[in-house]
């Protein structure tokens, strides 16, 4: 049979030697390696201190976003709901009432956007659907819980801290992580 | 003349030696369990448990109070009163192995001489070997009690190794009793001091000896009575709460008390290497030389407790053919040899060299 990989080893089955049928000196042996590890570098990452950087593409939990003046980008499309596979995204529109002009940017806005996170499979379709720039996967990924409904994630909890009121949180949401250079082509 | 003389004095020298080699036993059998792990995690580049308090040294409390904290179930069809008394006959034969160790010379405090021994039995390692037998029973107890076939094979399993094991053990201990003369622990670790250790004596029955104790206190690579992840647990399997943890204790307990024994016997006990111990103790005092003589004792058991986990973590497990093969065919021979060598030369010594 052709092998695919070339890390097949063949068992040998030939007759042990005395020195290995004494046994000790293979054992010492082994006990020699062992200590060999003792000086080697630990593989460990302590994670809640330490965490493993992710890798710039990474696609974690969405995050609504922002305009510069803090208002919210999204106007309910329903396009991202349409491009989720797993159905996870569930939305109601509203329309903007005179006044408030300084919260949402356009006429139209989402009452409620909700996205199951036990559903979500981290496609980033809805950030390719998004034709507002309004849904963006970050670097986080959705922290356990007790209850299935606290798996179901509100617009409280993806909306992006407003960049006036919390520039602070803002600039903490938008992270380090460097912008696609050519973006994903749906901006504006 | 009286050979023993018991008074207040007495009595409470031993008590306060009583209690501290047992308490002492047992914390130091509780951090051996954070030790193996901490072993085994550095073995396997792994960092171990880091977690309670700093670099996970609360780890041992921790693990005692879930063992505490879990529900007790007692199976309905065992027998109750076996069933509580084999972890504690474990326990206890554990324990009282370390009565006839000598962990030092002697302390000279109210104007008395206290030895470092709680009790210096002139047959002292008949005693151990007695002992050690006795703690077959924990285990078979342990296993028959359950009435469940398969603790009862684990409990079988375990008895006829460690039954096997001590012929050759004892063969090995013959060929050390005629080179020193004397049953007495605190004797044995005279000659050492003065001479050399026996373990440049009886090489060979050393390495019987150490295989031997490997095969007594149940650890890998001989450790198929309980092998954790082949069978349920072995004889413990029924078990739980305290009284499973009482028996995963003894294991650490035996584990250092055989040390003890080992260094007592082959390595000169609480010997301090490359010091004249005469001209040291009139520089430091009875009493510093009392300490200091322990810590060496202790460094050195500490030395083979750490052979005891790098061999766990590098060793597989036998086969059950495998360990009686090695048991019976290697190393009875092996002792029987060991012992009549020594007795010629032995001999031949005593006749001046000449047939």
């Amino acid at each position: 049979m052709q092998a695919l990989t070339n890390k097949i080893k063949p068992v040998s089955r030939k007759k042990m030697t005395f020195w290995e049928r004494i046994y000790l000196p293979e054992i010492l042996k082994g006990m020699f390696i062992t200590f060999k590890h003792i000086f080697r570098k630990k593989v460990t990452i302590n994670y809640p201190e330490q965490t493993r950087p992710f890798s710039p593409v990474f696609r974690g939990l969405q995050i609504l976003n922002r305009d510069e003046e803090g208002r919210e980008r999204c106007t309910a499309c329903g396009l991202c709901a349409v491009a989720c596979p797993a159905e996870a995204i569930t939305m109601e529109a509203a329309e903007r009432q005179p006044g408030e002009e300084h919260l949402y940017r356009e006429e139209k806005y989402a009452a409620k956007y909700e996205i199951n996170m036990l559903r979500c499979i981290f496609c980033g379709y809805c950030e390719e659907a998004c034709p507002k720039d309004a849904v963006y996967l970050s670097e986080t990924f959705a922290p356990s819980n007790y209850q299935r409904r606290g798996f179901i994630y509100g617009k409280k909890d993806l909306l992006i801290p407003n960049p006036k009121e919390d520039p602070e949180g803002y600039a903490k949401a938008l992270g380090d992580r460097k912008q696609h250079p050519q973006g994903h082509g749906n901006e504006h | 003349m009286h050979l023993l003389v018991i008074n207040w004095a007495m009595f409470t020298e031993k008590l306060v030696l009583i209690i501290l080699v047992v308490s002492g036993s047992l914390v130091i059998a509780m951090y051996s369990t954070y030790a193996e792990r901490k072993v085994a995690a550095i073995i396997q580049d792994r960092r171990g448990p880091n977690r309670a308090g700093p670099f996970g040294i609360l780890q041992p409390l921790a693990d005692g109070l879930k063992l505490f904290f879990k529900e007790e179930i007692i199976p309905k069809f065992s027998s109750k009163f076996l069933f509580i008394l084999g972890p504690s006959i474990a326990m206890l034969t554990a324990i009282m192995i370390g009565a006839v160790i000598p962990w030092g010379n002697k302390f000279h405090i109210f104007n008395r001489d206290v030895p470092l021994q709680i009790a210096d039995v002139n047959i002292g390692i008949l005693y151990i070997f007695g002992i050690v037998s006795l703690g077959v029973y924990g285990i078979m107890i342990g296993g028959w009690a359950s009435n469940n076939k398969f603790s009862l094979l684990g409990a079988m399993r375990a008895a006829s190794q460690i039954i096997s094991y001590e012929l050759a053990m004892g063969i090995t201990l013959i060929a050390l009793l005629m080179l020193t003369g004397t049953l007495s622990l605190k004797t044995m670790v005279g000659q050492q001091m003065d001479h050399l250790w026996n373990i440049f004596k009886q090489p060979l029955g050393f390495l019987i000896f150490l295989i031997c104790a490997f095969a007594e206190t149940n650890r890998t690579p001989f450790d198929l009575a309980e092998a954790e992840n082949e069978l349920i647990g072995g004889y413990h399997s029924e078990y739980s709460s305290m009284k499973l943890g009482f028996y995963l204790f003894a294991e650490y307990v035996n584990m250092f008390l055989s040390s003890a024994v080992m260094v007592t016997l082959f390595f000169g006990g609480y010997d301090i290497p490359f010091i004249n111990d005469v001209t040291f103790i009139d520089k430091i005092g009875t009493n510093w030389m009392a300490v200091f003589q322990g810590f060496i004792f202790f460094m050195k058991i500490l030395c083979f407790l750490f052979l005891f986990m790098w061999v766990r973590w590098t060793i597989p497990r036998f086969r059950y053919d495998q360990l009686m093969n090695l048991g019976w065919k290697v190393l009875l021979p092996l002792a029987l040899f060991n012992m009549l060598v020594t007795g010629a030369i032995i001999l031949l010594h005593q006749n001046h060299w000449h047939f």
